[in-house]
């Protein structure tokens, strides 16, 4: 058997002393990709924020390539190849979009071209400050920045939210394309079934802090009423 | 303005955009306008010979400036105790004149060693905290230090000051004279010298980690910077170089009193940068400036109450100027070319 790139086993992770997650495990292949889903206030953050290392774990191990990072600081997770871009997209504001792409950068797949040609809006937008940008392009920004650090596993938390259709569509294709170009693994987190399960392998649901499903996205996709049971989700016709 | 954006977007091919390297690289470049400001910086010599020990304390007063803006501007480290890092320097390039070695440039590499030590000692604790804590910090520090130098005063001759400091020619050739013409040429040289050097820093991948910790630590470290140690690296180089400013006042006066590392001078260093304006490099530089030669100017007026005018100088400039000085002089150039 192949050892997985990202393996979570038995964790219990909160913050301070209260447990928000529990019984998690899961495994991560180096390509796979795994969508979280579940509703608000389940943990979905807070798994991203114990893979990333700024929760308090109290149980269970994580670990990367075979080796244990429990308990490794958050700069070296991201340094060992874990890219994380937060809900709250967090772009440099009194950094230029240049800057904000340039000061985190590492050698490998992703440069700035790549990017560039990846997210077109961001390089028209290369000498305005963080601070403005519409929500759309510092969510491009945010991702763009991840990629640049040439992650082996990219974390997106809920890129979606808050964003107008006409954006979502924009930036759904480029992260299609940014699967179909790059090797990295991705963890998608996010409340819409219907956009996280076509562009994932996999899938787990979870609620009140446990998995309460997991199994191949397509499967889950085509499963209305398991749809509908888990995440309250009703499905027009697909 | 559209027509500068489409020309962006066009230029957007891969020559432009090739490595973070060279984007750093670009932002190197110098430019007239500083060309121009360090060419003035040697019109003293010539137009106001009379003026030279004052444009000396201005060039001290703009080097310690500038070490605050390298933490404070670039990094976000608000500081009430930076005067500690001067009178370290201050203190060590005096003591060792008066033990009998009074060559400035070592004495002014042993104090920049000084208090850099102090600097990285002090720094483990000033890197664990931001905002208010953070300022109270830094507040001990320079209180705990000035008492330490008052009460120790068989070694700093306490409340009267440093005594029997002699500083020898410079390069054997070049005596401290009573018209200050060496000590600006001194400090001026050590300012530029130590300028290019901050320069080149904040324009490295490494000046460009400390803006992003100072926007948002939190994230920095999400994307693999280790934020202590970088914040650690420039507390420690803004420490030498406050040592160094601390030392060439110590050097070219022959005299070190507990105001060098007194609250006054952690507060007057805070107020030159915010009027000049923060995270610039020049900001500092025209803050300490403007500052030393207001304060020569009204202090001729009425002395007592000088303090009074400054105040009211800076909060004009904050209400304002929110980005100081050298913020509006950006602005009003940038609009006076928009206009023509």
């Amino acid at each position: 058997m192949v050892e997985p790139l990202l393996a979570v086993a038995d964790l219990r992770a909160g913050y301070g002393s209260a447990v928000v997650l529990d019984d998690i495990s899961l495994d991560l292949t180096a390509q796979g990709s795994l969508a979280v889903l579940g509703r608000n206030g389940v943990g979905k953050s807070t798994l991203l924020l114990a893979i990333m290392g700024y929760t308090r774990v109290s149980r269970g191990r994580i670990l990367w390539r075979g080796a244990d990072i429990t308990y490794e600081p958050p700069h070296r997770r991201a340094r060992a190849g874990i890219g994380w871009v937060a809900q709250e997209r967090e772009i440099f504001s009194t950094l230029t979009v240049e800057e904000n792409l340039t000061v985190a950068a590492r050698d490998g797949h992703w440069s700035l071209r790549r990017v560039y040609e990846l997210f077109p809006r961001l390089a028209e937008r290369r000498r305005n400050l963080g601070n403005q940008l519409s929500g759309g392009e510092q969510q491009m920004l945010a991702i763009a920045r991840a990629l640049m650090t040439n992650p082996a596993l990219l974390l997106l938390d809920e890129p979606f939210e808050g964003l107008a259709p006409i954006v979502v569509e924009e930036l759904t294709a480029a992260i299609r394309r940014m699967i179909a170009e790059s090797s990295n693994a991705f963890v998608l987190v996010e409340q819409h079934a219907e956009i996280a399960l076509p562009l994932t392998e996999n899938v787990i649901v979870l609620e009140r802090g446990r998995i309460v499903h997991r199994g191949p996205s397509a499967q889950l996709l085509a499963d209305h009423a398991a749809l509908e049971r888990l995440i309250g989700l009703k499905l027009a016709e697909v | 303005m559209t027509i500068q954006r489409s020309s962006w977007g066009s230029s957007v091919t891969s020559a432009t955009i090739a490595s973070p390297r060279d984007y750093l690289q670009t932002q190197m470049r110098w430019r007239w306008s500083e060309i121009a400001f360090w060419f003035a910086t040697l019109l003293p010599f010539i137009v106001t010979p009379d003026y030279l020990l004052l444009a000396s304390q201005v060039a001290i007063a703009a080097l310690f400036v500038l070490s605050l803006d390298l933490i404070l501007g670039f990094a976000g480290i608000v500081s009430l105790g930076h005067a500690a890092y001067f009178g370290v320097g201050a203190y060590t390039a005096g003591l060792i004149s008066k033990w009998g070695w009074g060559e400035p440039l070592t004495g002014l590499l042993i104090a920049a060693l000084a208090a850099g030590v102090f600097g990285y000692l002090t720094s483990f604790i000033v890197a664990r905290f931001r905002h208010l804590p953070l300022i109270m910090i830094t507040l001990g520090i320079g209180l705990l230090l000035q008492e330490a130098a008052n009460s120790a005063s068989w070694l700093t001759g306490g409340f009267d000051g440093l005594q029997g400091i002699r500083t020898w020619p410079i390069a054997g050739r070049f005596r401290f004279d009573l018209y200050g013409y060496t000590a600006y040429g001194y400090a001026l040289a050590a300012l530029f010298v130590i300028f290019l050097g901050a320069r080149r820093l904040i324009h490295s991948p490494f000046g460009l980690a400390l803006r992003g910790i100072r926007d948002n630590s939190q994230r920095m470290r999400a994307i693999g910077a280790s934020t202590y140690s970088h914040i650690r690296t420039i507390y420690t180089i803004a420490a030498m170089i406050a040592g160094i400013a601390g030392a060439i006042l110590a050097q070219s006066t022959e005299t070190v009193s507990l105001e060098a590392l007194g609250f006054q001078r952690s507060a007057d260093v805070l107020v030159m940068l915010i009027l000049g304006g923060t995270g610039r490099l020049y900001g500092g530089l025209l803050g300490a400036i403007v500052y030393m030669v207001a304060r020569d100017q009204f202090s001729g007026l009425n002395p007592q109450y000088w303090y009074f005018w400054i105040g009211l100088l800076l909060i004009a400039v904050v209400v304002v100027l929110p980005n100081g000085l050298l913020g509006g002089l950006t602005l009003l150039t940038r609009r006076s070319k928009a206009a023509s």
